[in-house]
């Protein structure tokens, strides 16, 4: 049961958007949701956000950025390339409903995954706030796409090469203490997501983040995903991937998600020293 | 029975357990006493016709052995690796009372290699196939034995599994040592040899629900997945890196090959102190694994003593060959770690036996300021696993118990029509071989149900 690679498109020095042959997933994925993509047989299972899907042509596209070797490997294949497992759609999917008027925050990769839940919301008549925030202009992405989604776009670049100056947080603080937002969505690193949580908590904005965790089974049957919610342990893989931004204990999630640091490195060294140059193929 | 040397054998995930030879395996057969009312066949979940078999093998006839075990049996390689025979049909052979029971295990692990080994294509005989559609949701070995005896009785069967490989507990759980992987793999084309389809990466629920399979022609569906929600104590501390649940560090060890990483991809971190809470077989093949993997130290930790243990005899001894100690009549209150997050301590107290629990087995009393600290730097918890949750919360007309098992009749009818279930997902974490029996049992009455007929009281 493989997949065919269809389209593969760069959209940064280390983003990709790929769009896979995958019918059963296609048909039912809905805004939030992931699946579980292993390349080869001497693969991991790997999480990604579904970041578009094409029922009649039975296709998703993922968009993804290179971190270790499962994704680095990921990067190397070609369209007429095949990956050999997908499992889903996973996650429960987002169901915020219309709630008036919503702020989207996302950085990195994360710009990537606050689209279809720009789109979600749009569709559903929510005023929507997109911010986003990139290092430089040069490796910003999806910029037209989130214009068309939201109902104003702010981006702001850390050395101000593009848009605002500094990071989503200024923007942020201002949009919320200026009017009112019935809710906040959050998607990006931990650590960004910990710090609009605290921001959107001081304003009282009900907040919703959407956690990436290290998974290997996906359905709930390994812990390996687990996270503190108010208090509770709760699985990334399907009491998720969104929870209360206010309530994930942040500190306790981020040390979770550097259990396998030492691992992922030597499995990175292992890949680009056999691999140089992206030669990698498969079979 | 021959097992690999402890001292070499906790450096490799070959097989420890070597199997009878042909010589040895016709000396056993030949203690049998061909009791006119053989008991041992009573003992046996799926019903081997064990004194026919046994009589076969004293006599050297093992193709004929092999027939008469797989004219009730699907998986006899498994069965004869993973059954607690000394549960079943060793412990009610006659023999047990004043000697030692027929190794009716063993022998049926000795057929079945033979099999192996001779290259033998077993003969296939099914009913010619009728056409009617019927889903299993899982592939562990309710759901393999479902589908093959349904297979078997001319249904078109397909099995959905969510993994990228099939075989359940037989292939994330049982570690390579115990239940070599070749070995699952060739009962799988067994299963396709008598038309069963798998379908992998498919999560009944998710992928598809039932009601979309319903439309697509299938008539009948028997919920075969199992035990897959890993309980933990509810301690402090018990979310630090470092704490694995037992389902986690066996499936990557055992279906994700962490052994072989990096060659393989999925990482598995352990420490050289590491602690396993529990004491059935999931902890003892979890214990195992971690000295495999290069612990230097592995504690079994257990709140009562070796004779209320649930492991296999066999897997206790075994594990004791290997060196793992054992820490008994003790429990965690809390884990400690450093400021990285890693679990660097364990919080114990000991305990005493008091009156029999709901289980029948004395429950564990903790002595008051018996605390003390174990420095441990990896904790697998193996204190059991529950029903998986996520497809009875796509069935919300699914009658479930307070543990969240799937409630069925004496027929293994569920509350919903045309819907069965079996195995772990109903009795809670058990064994293979019951699994087994309780899909054997389910198809039966599935075909019964599908015919339209009167279920025959059982």
């Amino acid at each position: 049961m493989s997949h065919k690679i269809l389209n593969k498109v760069k959209l940064n020095p280390v983003i990709w958007r790929l769009c896979l042959d995958a019918p059963l997933v296609a048909r039912s994925a809905k805004a939030g949701q992931f699946i579980i993509l292993r390349m080869d047989e001497k693969g991991e299972r790997i999480p990604l956000t579904i970041n578009d899907i094409d029922v009649k042509k039975g296709t998703i596209t993922i968009i993804f950025q290179e971190a270790g070797a499962t994704t680095k490997m990921l990067s190397c294949m070609e369209e007429g390339d095949f990956v050999e497992d997908v499992l889903g759609p996973l996650g429960r999917p987002t169901d915020f409903g219309k709630v008036g008027r919503v702020v989207l925050v996302a950085g990195g990769v994360g710009i990537a995954e606050i689209l279809p839940i720009a789109r979600y919301a749009k569709s559903l008549g929510n005023f929507v706030l997109t911010i986003i925030g990139s290092r430089t202009k040069d490796i910003l992405i999806l910029e037209e796409e989130l214009k068309c989604s939201s109902d104003k776009l702010i981006v702001t670049t850390d050395d101000g090469s593009y848009g605002i100056k500094g990071l989503v947080l200024d923007p942020l603080r201002d949009a919320i203490s200026m009017e009112k937002f019935d809710l906040c969505y959050c998607v990006g690193p931990d650590i960004m997501m910990k710090a609009v949580s605290q921001v959107t908590q001081t304003c009282g904005v009900k907040t919703l983040v959407s956690l990436d965790a290290n998974m290997v089974d996906a359905t709930g049957m390994c812990a390996t995903c687990r996270v503190t919610v108010g208090g509770k342990t709760k699985f990334v893989c399907v009491d998720g991937p969104e929870f209360d931004g206010h309530l994930v204990d942040w500190d306790g999630f981020m040390k979770r998600q550097k259990r396998f640091v030492e691992e992922e490195k030597r499995a990175l060294e292992s890949f680009q020293a056999q691999h140089k140059n992206c030669m990698y193929k498969q079979g | 029975m021959k097992t690999q040397d402890p001292g070499d054998r906790i450096k490799n995930f070959n097989e420890v357990a070597l199997g009878l030879t042909e010589r040895e395996a016709v000396d056993e057969a030949k203690r049998c006493l061909k009791c006119k009312k053989a008991a041992c066949v009573g003992g046996c979940p799926v019903e081997i016709d064990i004194p026919a078999f046994v009589q076969n093998v004293a006599a050297g006839e093992f193709e004929k052995a092999l027939y008469k075990i797989r004219e009730k049996n699907f998986l006899p390689a498994i069965c004869g690796r993973v059954c607690p025979q000394e549960d079943q049909c060793e412990k009610v052979c006659i023999l047990a009372k004043k000697h030692k029971a027929v190794s009716i295990g063993s022998l049926e692990r000795f057929v079945a290699d033979w099999e192996i080994a001779n290259n033998k294509k077993p003969r296939v005989e099914k009913t010619a196939s009728h056409g009617i559609k019927v889903a299993v949701a899982g592939s562990g070995p309710a759901g393999l034995t479902c589908a093959g005896e349904l297979a078997k009785m001319g249904y078109d069967v397909t099995i959905f599994e969510s993994l990228h490989k099939a075989g359940g507990v037989l292939t994330y759980g049982i570690p390579e040592f115990r239940l070599p992987k070749k070995i699952v793999g060739l009962d799988l084309e067994y299963l396709k040899g008598v038309g069963v389809k798998i379908e992998v990466n498919f999560l009944v629920g998710k992928t598809k629900t039932l009601d979309e399979l319903k439309t697509e022609g299938f008539k009948a569906f028997f919920l075969g997945i199992g035990a897959g929600l890993p309980y933990f104590l509810g301690v402090e501390g018990e979310n630090l890196n470092g704490i694995y649940s037992a389902n986690e560090f066996l499936t990557r060890t055992n279906l994700m090959k962490s052994y072989l990483f990096p060659e393989y991809a999925t990482p598995i971190k352990v420490g050289s102190a590491v602690g396993v809470i529990g004491a059935g077989n999931v902890a003892m093949d979890s214990a195992r694994c971690a000295l495999r993997l290069g612990a230097k130290e592995v504690y079994i930790i257990y709140r009562r003593t070796e004779l209320e243990m649930p492991a296999r005899i066999d897997e206790i001894n075994r594990a004791k060959e290997e060196g793992v100690r054992f820490e008994l009549l003790t429990h965690p209150t809390k884990f400690r770690g450093d400021e990285k997050g890693w679990v660097k301590e364990a919080s114990l107290l000991r305990n005493k036996l008091g009156e029999p629990d709901s289980s029948g087995r004395r429950r564990p009393v903790p002595i008051p300021g018996s605390e003390f600290r174990m420095k441990l730097d990896t904790v697998i918890c193996a204190i059991g696993q529950g029903p998986n949750p996520l497809l009875p919360r796509t069935l919300p007309d699914l009658k479930l118990n307070d543990d969240g098992n799937i409630v069925v009749d004496k027929d293994h009818k569920s509350s919903i029509e045309g819907v069965f279930a079996g195995g772990d997902i109903v009795t809670g974490a058990a064994t293979v071989i019951s699994a087994m029996g309780s899909g054997k049992k389910a198809a039966r009455v599935m075909d019964s149900y599908l015919k339209g007929r009167q279920i025959p009281s059982s």
